[in-house]
């Protein structure tokens, strides 16, 4: 459990860790460590160089931005949690952000590296297509924007360049909607087999929007579009919404693992949305 | 003194803090990767990535070139140094088993296994150098799944020309202790009832907290061999047979040690390859597995095919249990592989009184990781089988699953009972234990509840699972192991030594490894001696002290070295007399021993132990009549076995939807005999529980189709975490064991042995009405969730 040697950078400024990206060509960025680390000391990546990026403070924090929340990509999940912005204008975020790991990981682990480390399975990327989050990311060229649903590419792959940082995330406002996030796994600490993240808001007793995303159900997270246009309109009760969520795995492809087969996957996708869409319209 | 009015008026019974815990829990102790030697050098293992395969060459030249690298070390070099690595148990005369090598020479059995070594100045070094070795493999087809290795489809062994290692078997009617099973299962066919089941128990890995780890020091006189191991002793002699290295010359410490649960009763490839590597170099060596490591290459559990028939009457009195299991040994066997299966053979009967009894094993080589004890070692296995099959035996009757076992249990006044696989169990009283269970759970509500959701339809529907239990602990008189082909005994030896300042210390040869020995054989002692809870000191684990000694597993502990330690003590007692007498100037007839201080009868006038310690100290006043010395040493080996037992309920809810399932409540009233230390034994009950609920719900070692194996990290390989976990609420019946002088029977294991059928049994239950009568452990959401389907799906093709 001994990584292999590598050589060591600690920048102040974004900047500083554009040139370095720029000059190695082997370089990895180290966040939080938490997804990371465990793959150096298993030695299943062995860059040449780490570039970690906790020093840069500007990458840390939570904003408001007039329509938009921002969320620096050093964020750790602990804060996330906790943070009153997310709290009033993008739950969701808290809700999945409160499942991952245990304390010590959210800690450590941080919001940006999560959702650059793109994993199938995990929390974040699922709360981030659901809510149509966009990502700003910093490059030689100075910096773009990508849209949730064209960052994420496929398992462990992004929309980020070797030779790009991801800095901020910006969520739109979801002031006032009901949120859920249903974590399905097989211990507290385990990584979803399938998850739901859902938004509604309510316009008297029926729905006005919603925002459903899949976790674990393709390679990338994705959202159950057909869910939410059959959700509009319809009150939010058990029946209407069982309607629209047997329709959640509508064009998905899940893996087939130990955890379970895609067929499992799908059944549980339908499941959880319902439960999910009700807890979340308050109606559970 | 006011401390000593705060003394419980005993020591046996009270909930002592465990004095160890302090340091174990910081951490700041001598774990054996913790201890740093002068000029210490690190080893990595080369591990073959293949389960089947012929070494054809392998190339080190770039590893022995790199940086810091003292050696590297393949198969061939030590071909004929390393020797081989023991059974100590032949259950047949002529069982069968593969050469056992350290490093494979040239053939590698199971992925995993070593095929070469690095030794360098650091671990980061070793590593590195390890990546550096070219191993060239011609792949071999692996034996893999059971069955087909049982018949022979692939061997694992090209050499051996068998998977089979032993055909083993017990028949009541051949020995004698009950009828003709075939006979009871024919009858049972016309008009009674035969209930014929297939049970997987899957292969399950120890996942101890502390990795193996193990530093040699070859430069002391005696070379000295620190090892995190359940049995030092066993390591010390091994060292020296396998080695050729006069055991006189070796010393082994079991310094602190994180976890065991038979995963470190092993003598084991990497501590004859460290001795082996201070050997050549002259210089101390470590080696610390990885966690990687540890789960693919250090022994694993279970692992067995069990076809079960039931013979009953009409009625639910069983007539007759027939077994055959399949056990996997994996690629090697080691200490004690070929006897886990037997050691779960007498108990199948449980506690109840079956006349007629069949069983056959059948050991099974297979390209895979070695198998060896697992807690509860072969009693966990056949604990689940009877249990299952009498929660079928009760839907098939149509009674209740506490009344269809009391119907056939043993009643506490038929004490002592002969049992029909041959054991005599002295004491039991399965009534009182179940009653109180049934009390604490609140059954009868459970039951209501649990028919009202059924009539409603709810999705998450509750279950309800009975399991009681025995099982055999203090393992075992010497003389029980001998005939059943054990190459040890099963004794154990104790000494105390009073010292000057009137301070005890107690050595045992024991081998604590998380029991807290320390504490309770001090509150042994404490009470027999008179003496201060605190002013003993207890001595483990290390052969330069504890010199004799069978280590710690099979729930032994208390039952053998426990009441070794008291024959000592008693001893100390004794020979303390003939010295009280003569510094009192008494007839030695006229004195009493009480509260630690001998006294002249009738008078004021007495010494207390310490006072008679520091007195032989001085030796001023002794005449000589009298060895001046109140050390005294005590071999105990035990008449019988205790038999432990219990009944576990467990209220489960499965979500159908989902097939996830939930403990609801768990309760569990054990009866372990005597109880010295109630804490302690809470938390033997609390660990066991939960790591059966974990075969039952969470753990299985899985491999791919190329041998390799998938549950490698405790990402994949599902253990849970105090959140997955339900309250358990303990309580006790005591029924003293009468074959140890305190009444003591065990409790390492008993949690592990019942929760697992508590717990399927529970989650059957909630899913009987849809036609499920099975699930295939661990019942994760998926497989319920199978299951169901998997059911109503024939529901539907019936109808
Ligand atoms: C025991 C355990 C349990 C866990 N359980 C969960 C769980 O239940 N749910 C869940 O979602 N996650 C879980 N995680 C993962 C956790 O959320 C991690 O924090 C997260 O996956 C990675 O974040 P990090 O900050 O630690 O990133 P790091 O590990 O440092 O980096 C991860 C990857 O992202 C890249 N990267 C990081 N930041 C940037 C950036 N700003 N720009 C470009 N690239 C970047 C790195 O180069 C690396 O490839 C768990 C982790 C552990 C160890």
């Amino acid at each position: 459990m001994i990584p292999v040697a590598f050589e060591y950078f600690a920048p102040a400024t974004v900047d500083e860790a554009l040139g370095l990206l720029r000059e190695h060509s082997d370089a990895k960025v180290l966040a939080g460590g938490q997804s990371l680390m465990p793959a150096l000391r298993l030695r299943l990546a062995a860059p040449e160089v780490i570039v970690d990026i906790q020093k840069i403070d500007d990458l840390r924090g939570v904003r408001d931005d007039g329509d938009a929340l921002v969320i620096g990509a050093m964020t750790p999940h602990s804060t996330v949690e906790s943070d009153p912005l997310v709290a009033e204008h993008a739950r969701l975020i808290a809700l999945a952000t409160a499942t991952v790991g245990d304390p010590q990981i959210r800690h450590r682990g941080t919001f940006g590296g999560s959702l650059a480390h793109a994993d199938p399975a995990a929390d974040l990327p699922v709360v981030a297509v659901a809510l149509d989050a966009s990502f700003v990311i910093a490059g030689p060229d100075g910096r773009r924007t990508v849209p949730a649903s064209e960052f994420f590419q496929g398992v462990f792959s992004t929309a980020l360049g070797e030779d790009e940082l991801l800095v901020e995330v910006r969520v739109p406002k979801y002031t006032g909607w009901g949120a859920h996030y249903e974590k399905f796994n097989r211990v507290a600490q385990g990584w979803s087999i399938v998850s739901v993240a859902a938004a509604v808001r309510l316009d008297g007793d029926s729905i006005a929007e919603a925002r459903v995303g899949l976790g674990n159900m393709g390679s990338t997270p994705v959202r159950a579009t057909a869910v939410e246009a059959a959700l509009v309109g319809q009150p939010a009760t058990a029946d209407a919404v069982r309607e629209a969520a047997a329709r959640a795995a509508d064009g998905t492809s899940p893996v087939s693992d130990i955890n379970g087969d895609a067929d499992y996957r799908r059944h549980l996708a339908t499941v959880l949305t319902r439960r999910a869409v009700l807890a979340a319209a308050g109606t559970a | 003194m006011t401390a000593t009015e705060e003394r419980p008026a005993t020591e046996i019974g009270a909930s002592r803090r465990r004095k160890e815990d302090a340091r174990l829990i910081t951490g700041r102790t001598r774990w054996t990767d913790n201890i740093v030697l002068p000029g210490l050098q690190h080893i990595a293992m080369v591990r073959s990535p293949f389960a089947h395969a012929r070494i054809t060459s392998i190339d080190a030249e770039a590893a022995k070139a790199a940086s810091g690298v003292v050696a590297v070390i393949t198969g061939a070099d030590i071909a004929d140094e390393q020797g081989a690595l023991p059974n100590a148990w032949a259950i047949i005369p002529d069982q069968k088993a593969p050469v056992h090598p350290s490093m494979a020479v040239d053939h590698v059995a199971f992925a995993g296994e070593i095929v070469a070594m690095v030794i360098a100045r650091t671990a980061a070094e070793a590593n590195d150098a390890a990546d550096l070795v070219d191993v060239d493999y011609e792949e071999l087809e692996p034996a893999l799944e059971l069955k087909a290795a049982a018949r022979d489809e692939v061997i694992a062994h090209p050499d051996l020309g068998t998977n089979v290692s032993a055909v083993w078997s017990y028949d009541s009617a051949e020995s004698g202790t009950g009828g003709d099973v075939e006979a009871a299962i024919a009858a049972a066919r016309d008009g009674g009832i035969v209930i014929e089941e297939e049970f997987r128990q899957q292969r399950l890995i120890p996942a101890f907290m502390e990795p193996r780890s193990i530093v040699v020091d070859p430069t002391t006189e005696q070379m000295t061999v620190w090892s995190a191991t359940q049995v030092p002793h066993f390591v010390k002699i091994f060292i020296a047979l396998v080695l050729g290295i006069p055991e006189s010359k070796v010393r082994v410490i079991a310094p602190d040690v994180g976890g065991g649960f038979g995963g470190k009763l092993q003598f084991t490839p990497e501590e004859v390859l460290t001795v082996i590597a201070a050997r050549r170099t002259g210089k101390p060596c470590k080696y610390t597995e990885t966690r990687s490591e540890s789960l693919m290459a250090a022994h694993h559990g279970r692992d067995q095919w069990q076809q079960v028939t039931l013979a009953a009457n009409a009625d639910g009195t069983v007539t007759g249990l027939k077994v055959e299991l399949i056990a996997d040994m994996g690629a090697y066997l080691g200490l004690v592989t070929s006897a886990i299966p037997l050691l779960g053979a007498f108990m199948y009967n449980g506690i109840y009184k079956f006349p007629a009894y069949h069983i056959g094993i059948t050991n099974v080589f297979t390209n895979k990781t070695w198998t060896d004890a697992y807690r509860g070692a072969g009693r966990p296995e056949a604990t689940y089988a009877i249990e299952r099959l009498m929660d079928e035996l009760a839907a098939r009757v149509g009674v209740d699953a506490l009344e269809i076992r009391e119907r056939n249990w043993i009643k506490h006044e038929e004490f002592p009972f002969s049992t029909v696989s041959g054991l005599r169990y002295d004491s039991g009283n399965y009534e009182a234990a179940t009653a109180k269970a049934r009390e604490l759970f609140g059954y009868d509500d459970l039951r209501a509840e649990q028919r009202k959701r059924r009539e409603s339809g709810d999705p998450v529907q509750l279950g309800i699972g009975v399991s009681t239990f025995t099982e055999m602990c203090g393992l075992a008189p010497s003389r029980w192991l001998g005939s059943m082909g054990y190459v040890g005994g099963g004794w154990e030896h104790a000494a105390v030594r009073m010292l000057p300042t009137g301070k005890v210390e107690v050595v045992t040869g024991t081998s604590p490894h998380g029991q807290g020995h320390e504490t309770a054989w001090s509150q042994l002692v404490a009470d027999r001696l008179g003496v201060a809870f605190e002013d003993v000191e207890v001595l483990h684990g290390d052969t330069q002290v504890a010199v004799r000694g069978l280590d710690t597993y099979g729930s032994r502990s208390l039952a053998v070295g426990g009441m070794a330690v008291l024959a000592a003590a008693d001893k100390v007692i004794e020979k303390a007399k003939p010295i009280a007498a003569q510094l009192l100037e008494a007839n030695a007839d006229d004195l009493d021993f009480s509260g630690g201080r001998y006294g002249v009868r009738g008078t004021d006038a007495g010494m207390t132990m310490a006072e008679l310690a520091f007195a032989v100290f001085q030796g001023h006043k002794l005449d000589g009549s009298a060895e001046g010395c109140l050390d005294a040493d005590a071999t105990l080996d035990p008449d019988d076995f205790s038999f432990p037992h219990g009944t576990h309920l467990c209220a489960v809810e499965v979500d159908t939807e989902t097939g996830a399932t939930k403990i609801r409540s768990y309760v569990c009233v054990d009866d372990v005999g005597v109880v010295v230390n109630p804490m302690i034994v809470e938390g033997q009950v609390h660990g066991g529980i939960a790591q059966g609920i974990a075969q039952a719900l969470f753990e299985e070692a899985l491999h791919d189709d190329s041998g390799t194996l998938v549950t490698g990290s405790f990402d994949q390989y599902t253990l849970p975490a105090a959140p997955d976990l339900p309250t358990f609420e303990t309580a006790r019946t005591e029924t003293p064991a009468t074959t140890n002088q305190l009444g003591v029977k065990g409790v390492g294991e008993a949690g592990t042995i019942a929760s697992t059928p508590a717990v399927v049994n529970a989650i059957v239950d909630a899913l009987r009405p849809l036609g499920v009568t099975d699930v295939p452990m661990p019942c994760t959401p998926y497989r319920v969730w199978t299951a169901i389907q998997k059911s109503a799906s024939q529901e539907g093709s019936r109808s």
